[in-house]
């Protein structure tokens, strides 16, 4: 199995590395948040990213896209999880790309993907329906009415939500609540009469949303895939969403980490460096252990994304579980670890500690993960 | 790659051959492994044709130099060697601290005629070695040692006591520290030096253990005379190859236990599924997490070995999968014992082999001791690798 970069890669990681360091530290986060900017992310920088093409990672070229798979597609994400870069590269390079891909018509594909490489569309997975992730669960209804479909329910946790031009949306054609089967996805344009989008401020300072859905019309050709067979296309998207996410809080994780261990080996107290300490020592160096086990389990997540994407699941369950764990440990070994400084709003550290609890909870959190884990493997 | 192509079905035909059948089922335990050795008692004679045919095409030690009784593969070729053994599940024919911890320790310091007479041997499992390292006032501070070496002219005089020393009972052979200059810094008075364990005023005696077993022993030198042509490397600066050694001891110990059955299954066997689940829902959810930090770990072990050059020590990084390695060992048998509830605490008969899963679990509370203890390998990592200050 390849867990070693080839030279590609290795590029590909340099460039990002540099490219999010330079052009969206942490305070650009800031900055979107102190102002508190209507889009909550940074439109030059997605036509940046979108020229790098970064935006069309996973989009084959025809459509525009770059097509370098989702190796690299978690290394880009991995340095935006490291800057907490705010952007709509989750949503839409990601979980919008994989969605059109796997079930978009030929007319869709061409109508969308080379809008999403290009920087020109921002599309929002319209999912979650309760406290947490749960796809089996989806109640929002789509009954047939004229040639099309009428779409009511709430959706919340609609990452991007609120700026995106184009939603993806997940609705039950038939079934019950429990059941994969009945679920079909509609592209759903957000000005529609019935839509209505309320941006939620998130402990992240990032883009969410809740979106209504009452009585919404839509044609038949926004059906997104089959209809009562969206389950498979959706299960495509999460997975893809997973290994992303994985990726990136490796990137928050880490980060987190290498400020902590910075910072103890700077401060002094009782005349020496906290550092010296070994019960923080010890804590470290455990932490050091976990993380390099977590970077063994994304690239193997993304790796196995880029061989088989459908057998990928169980790796990438895996993985989203170990990096929902470490990077959460990071996150509060950094904050313990600073001590005053890191409760305060002006240390970095804080931040990342927001951002991985909310990362860790996307597509199922480490216990939703461990659940699915164990019926993959039959126990 | 075509010859890899052809490499491949070279080893599988040879394999085919030569790996007797009775040797192609798993090891029940530390028991099965053969140890080689001068005096050794095969468990069968098709475990004794396994190592000699494997020793004798230096398969043993796939990497080594073939002037060094290896098999000069590359690492590529030696990865299709495990990969085919694994196909038909042929144990390790030998398992030696020859191989794991002297044997590199040799390539990297010692002389050509150390490695000429030395390496071979233990390639061929000929001579069986132990580490004589701790002592009783230096275990954790190993560089406290204190077990005397002088200089006799035309050779060495050794005095003093190891402790902790595995199999010395049984070994042929022992690489020793010992302290050369006693007046210089702990760590500038150490040498590194090699001796049969028949030599007149060497004495072992089996300590018994928790688990009711004696794999190690107390050992005793009096007077004991070593020639100076086995001192390896120069003299007091034993410290760095002592180092170098058990990045590859702790590499080896992180690695123990790794081609496994999968934990669910051993769970399952015992604690059975109700509705396809595992009927103890705690215990379920303690397995899944082990199972996903085995596998990262597992992972992280490959990645680190990949990155490494072949044949090349891991550095500290060795002390990172030490400490996580064994650490999981111990957790995995803890839910093991968890499972099996009140078989898996009898002690004698033939229902429990004797008591064998409580006998491994007691064992390998040793995995987070030898070696250098867990609190010894976070230290390591915190100074080597994170560079905190007053590591
Ligand atoms: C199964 C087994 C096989 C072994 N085989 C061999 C062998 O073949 N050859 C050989 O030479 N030795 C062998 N050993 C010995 C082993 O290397 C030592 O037991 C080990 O290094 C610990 O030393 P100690 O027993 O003196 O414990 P101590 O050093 O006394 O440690 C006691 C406790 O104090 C902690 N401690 C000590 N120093 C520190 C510190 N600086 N910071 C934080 N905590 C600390 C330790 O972690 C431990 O928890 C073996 C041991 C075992 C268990």
């Amino acid at each position: 199995m390849a867990m070693l970069l080839n030279e590609d890669e290795k590029m590909l990681a340099e460039t990002a590395e540099g490219f999010f360091a330079d052009k969206s530290p942490v305070k650009q986060l800031r900055t979107l948040r102190d102002n508190r900017d209507d889009t909550g992310y940074d439109k030059g920088l997605w036509q940046e990213m979108a020229d790098m093409g970064f935006t069309g990672v996973l989009i084959d070229e025809e459509h525009g896209g770059v097509d370098m798979g989702f190796m690299a597609a978690g290394l880009i994400a991995e340095q935006m999880g490291k800057n907490l870069t705010a952007s709509p590269f989750l949503s839409t390079g990601i979980l919008a790309a994989t969605a059109l891909k796997q079930g978009g018509s030929k007319e869709q594909k061409a109508e969308w993907l080379p809008k999403i490489a290009s920087g020109e569309t921002i599309m929002a997975l319209a999912l979650e329906e309760s406290r947490k992730h749960n796809p089996k669960a989806t109640n929002m209804s789509a009954e047939r009415s004229g040639n099309g479909f009428k779409l009511s329910g709430q959706k919340g946790m609609v990452i991007d939500g609120h700026v995106a031009d184009q939603m993806i949306v997940v609705a039950r054609t038939s079934g019950e609540a429990g059941e994969m089967d009945g679920l079909t996805l509609f592209l759903v344009d957000p000005r529609t009469n019935g839509v209505s989008v309320e941006r939620t401020q998130m402990v992240d300072s990032r883009n969410s949303a809740r979106i209504d859905f009452d009585d919404v019309e839509v044609n038949a050709d926004a059906v997104l895939g089959e209809v009562d067979k969206g389950g498979e296309v959706l299960g495509a998207i999460v997975n893809a969403g997973r290994a992303a996410v994985a990726a990136e809080l490796l990137g928050s994780g880490g980060e987190a980490f290498r400020q902590t261990t910075d910072y103890i080996r700077e401060r002094k107290q009782f005349g020496v460096n906290v550092g010296s300490f070994q019960a923080l020592q010890h804590r470290s160096a455990h932490l050091y252990s976990e993380l390099e086990n977590a970077r063994s389990a994304v690239l193997m997540a993304l790796t196995a994304m880029d061989t088989d994407a459908k057998s990928a699941e169980l790796p990438v369950a895996m993985a989203k579980a170990k990096l929902g764990q470490v990077a959460k440990l990071a996150g509060l070994e950094g904050v313990q670890m600073h001590g005053g400084v890191g409760m305060t709003d002006e240390y970095d550290i804080g931040l990342y500690l927001k951002r991985i609890r909310v990362a860790q909870e996307l597509f199922g959190d480490a216990n939703y993960q461990m659940e699915q884990i164990a019926t993959m493997k039959g126990y | 790659m075509s010859d890899l192509k052809e490499f491949r079905e070279q080893v599988r035909a040879w394999l085919e051959e030569n790996c007797p059948a009775e040797m192609r089922i798993p090891m029940k335990g530390f028991d099965d492994a053969c140890w080689g050795g001068r005096n050794y008692e095969f468990a069968s004679q098709a475990q004794e044709d396994w190592m000699r045919a494997m020793g004798a095409k230096g398969w043993t030690v796939p990497t080594w130099p073939k002037e060094y009784g290896g098999g000069g593969l590359s690492k590529e070729e030696a990865k299709v060697l495990k990969s085919e053994m694994k196909r038909i599940k042929a144990r390790s024919p030998l398992s030696s601290f020859g191989i794991w911890m002297l044997g590199p320790a040799l390539l990297k310091f010692g002389n050509e005629e150390q490695k000429k007479k030395f390496l071979p041997p233990i390639a061929r499992g000929e001579i069986r070695w132990c580490q004589g390292y701790s002592e009783p006032g230096a275990g954790s501070d190993l560089a406290a040692l204190a077990t005397k070496c002088e200089d006799k002219g035309d050779h060495y005089l050794v005095n003093g006591q190891k402790v902790w020393t595995s199999y010395a009972d049984q070994a042929d052979w022992i690489f020793c520290l010992v302290r050369t200059d006693p007046k210089a810094k702990k760590h500038e008075g150490i040498s590194f030096v090699l001796f049969d364990m028949e030599t007149p005023g060497v004495e072992a005696k089996p300590i018994k253990l928790i688990s009711g077993k004696s794999p190690f022993c107390e050992t005793f030198f009096e007077d004991v005379r070593v020639e100076k042509k086995n001192l390896v490397g120069e003299k007091n600066k034993g410290w760095t190859i002592a180092k170098y050694l058990l990045t590859h001891e702790r590499e080896m110990i992180g690695g123990m236990g790794g081609d496994m059955r999968p934990l669910s299954e051993i769970v399952a066997g015992t604690v059975g599924l109700e509705d396809g689940k595992l009927a103890d829902p705690m215990l379920r959810a303690k397995v899944a997490q082990t199972e996903v930090d085995e596998w990262a770990y597992m992972l992280t072990l490959n990645r680190k070995l990949a990155e490494a050059k072949a044949g090349a020590s891991l550095g500290a990084d060795s002390s990172m999968l030490k400490y996580y390695g064994t650490e999981l060992n111990k957790r995995r048998f803890e839910l093991m014992m968890d499972a099996a509830g009140h078989d898996g605490l009898e002690w004698e008969g033939e229902r429990s082999n004797d008591g064998d899963l409580a006998r491994m679990w007691l064992r390998t509370k040793g995995n987070s001791i030898e070696g250098g203890t867990t609190e010894i390998q976070l230290n390591i990592i915190s100074k080597r690798i994170l560079e905190l200050p007053g590591a």
